[in-house]
């Protein structure tokens, strides 16, 4: 970025100030590049090495698909792929129901605590991932305890227990999404609808659903990608038999670096890079 | 709302599903009881319902064998000034305002570059910001363990360049939990600043300068008053999750670099003195507390 070609629509006033200040864009391009690398370099480097045919890490010895091999005959890697999955899909669906439900409410309707509930929504968003781990905890612990003396019910830490505490941490981020969308609504068309005769329901059904679709999808994709990458909140609140993907990869840190975690990660890298440059695809082309 | 509507539900019969949508559409106070309801008590039971019995914890004693007894302490919190805590919290605070600074000063020109940069090109650089971002975070922090390990790339690239004889020790350090968060949390920090430089008008640019100012008075004068909402809000939103900050300090601190968040996981799962554990967590929400009043008290005084 050094001279402005003259024929783009820069104005002339502008372009003398930005050539005297092209050592400047030079500092700031590199700062860019420099930054870009950073982001980059890890992980491309970590993917790079599960491609390698020496246990031994960062000596190259050649190109190998073992581990991937390796992983894919792994008994723990397809439990752990498999409670991932099925958690993060039940923590998707309820958190798309309960959030959009939520920002309908916050969006469209008043009621008397409408400022301490709003208020209370950004709690989970604001309060620090491990207190709220250990809050789940504690509070789990002490509800088996007592179903355990009242009822003789013997529950534990498990799937449940995650999925739950999944849907916690998620359902307010896609209120926000579904908000947002709910907020530059042409609420002109719902009244067009109901002039022609639509009830309520067929208004929300018709209208205001299929408008909302963009947000409630990218809440939802939203919610998927933020449960199958917490390890915090799982981390205290998995039991026997539990372990989700991310736990699986600091169980195998924990122990020792050896490169069948780089072949883990990297699968894991790109099913979420796919995830989220999809959900970029559909968002782009929804709105145009 | 269009007259059919109030005409009709007199008119339909009067099962019990019939009357309650009447009263749905009829009232707006138990629609929004519909509607709120849900994320009100999912949020009230499994949220609001636990942090307050952890704050009930933070007052009790402990008992035998990991157990809570219920009689009222303020020891635990008396317990934590003691020098080998506050250490710990000074040294989270410390670490958490380092990183803000460091993504500050490398997300601030990152986002001025790209906010002047051609429409076109805007998106495909801020997608390439998020990309990494958006993989998991302790595959990241992983990524980064491998990099500064003895035998890690770095070390053998500097070796091999004759640059270092031994390797340099750069994990489990403060250094390696720095760049650890820095590389984590350094989009929250582009994002609200690329927003608010996108906004601002740059005629006022020419301005100064036509009224003689140098590129620096420019941008400490008018550019930076002018986009420090954005700042104050990477500012927050990279500080917050830093402070609390859990899977960094442990896999990249290794035990050597503890903050706020191993002492509570360490008095939660090892210890097992959760009263205690319990305390440090609203020692902890207070920090958060504080930075967010700070960041509106700023916001405010700006305003006017």
């Amino acid at each position: 970025m050094t001279v402005v070609p003259a024929t783009t629509k820069t104005l002339a006033t502008v372009r003398p100030a930005r050539r005297r200040l092209s050592v400047g864009w030079s500092v700031l391009w590199l700062n860019v590049l420099l930054t870009f690398i950073f982001l980059y370099a890890p992980i491309v480097v970590m993917s790079i090495f599960s491609f390698n045919a020496s246990r031994q890490m960062q000596v190259w010895m050649g190109f190998t698909l073992d581990w991937y091999v390796r992983m894919v005959h792994d008994e723990r890697v397809r439990i752990a792929a498999q409670n991932s999955l099925v958690i993060a899909l039940v923590c998707m669906i309820v958190s798309t129901i309960i959030g959009t439900l939520t920002a309908l409410a916050l969006e469209r309707t008043r009621f008397r605590v409408k400022r301490l509930y709003e208020g209370a929504m950004y709690l989970p968003i604001i309060v620090p991932e491990i207190v709220m781990a250990i809050a789940l905890l504690v509070f789990f612990n002490l509800c088996f305890q007592w179903l355990d003396q009242l009822f003789g019910l013997r529950l534990n830490f498990g799937l449940g227990t995650i999925t739950i505490a999944h849907i916690a941490f998620s359902f307010p981020f896609v209120a926000v999404v579904v908000r947002a969308r709910l907020a530059d609504f042409d609420r002109t068309l719902e009244q067009a609808a109901q002039d022609l005769g639509a009830n309520d329901w067929q208004t929300f059904r018709y209208v205001t659903l299929p408008l909302l679709m963009p947000g409630i999808i990218a809440g939802a994709l939203l919610a998927f990608t933020l449960s199958i990458d917490d390890f915090v909140i799982t981390f205290f609140n998995a039991g026997v038999g539990s372990t989700t993907l991310p736990l699986e990869i600091y169980g195998r840190v924990r122990r020792g670096i050896t490169p069948d975690v780089n072949a883990l990660s990297t699968v894991m890298l790109l099913a979420s890079m796919i995830l989220v440059l999809g959900s970029l695809a559909l968002q782009r082309r929804r709105s145009t | 709302m269009a007259i059919v509507e109030q005409v009709r539900p007199s008119e339909r019969g009067a099962g019990w599903l019939q009357r309650l949508s009447d009263a749905v559409r009829q009232r707006e106070s138990l629609r929004a009881l519909l509607l709120a309801g849900p994320g009100g008590l999912w949020l009230l039971v499994f949220f609001l319902l636990p942090i307050t019995i952890v704050f009930a914890y933070s007052f009790a004693r402990r008992g035998p064998y990991g157990a809570v007894d219920w009689s009222f302490t303020l020891e635990n919190y008396v317990r934590f000034f003691d020098w080998l805590y506050i250490r710990v919290f000074l040294v989270s605070v410390w670490l958490a305002l380092l990183t803000t600074v460091i993504c500050l000063v490398i997300g601030y020109p990152f986002a001025f570059v790209i906010a002047r940069s051609p429409r076109r090109w805007r998106n495909a650089l801020l997608v390439l910001v998020l990309v990494p971002f958006w993989t998991n975070f302790l595959v990241r922090t992983y990524a980064i363990m491998l990099l500064l390990r003895a035998d890690g790339l770095i070390n053998n690239a500097l070796q091999w360049l004759g640059i270092i004889e031994r390797p340099l020790t750069m994990l489990f350090t403060p250094f390696a939990v720095v760049l650890g968060l820095v590389y984590g949390y350094l989009p929250f920090m582009i994002l609200p600043i690329y927003a608010s430089i996108e906004k601002f008008d740059f005629t006022l640019v020419e301005a100064a300068q036509d009224l003689g100012a140098n590129t620096w008075h420019v941008f400490w004068n008018v550019l930076l008053p002018l986009t420090l909402p954005g700042v104050l809000a990477g500012s927050i939103l990279v500080f917050i999750p830093s402070v609390g900050a859990f899977v960094t300090p442990d896999l990249l601190g290794g035990g050597k670099v503890v903050m706020i968040a191993n002492l509570i996981n360490q008095q939660f799962l090892t210890v097992r003195h959760w009263p205690f554990g319990s305390a440090i967590s609203f020692v902890l929400m207070a920090i958060v507390l504080a930075a967010t009043m700070l960041y509106f008290r700023l916001g405010e005084t700006r305003r006017i």
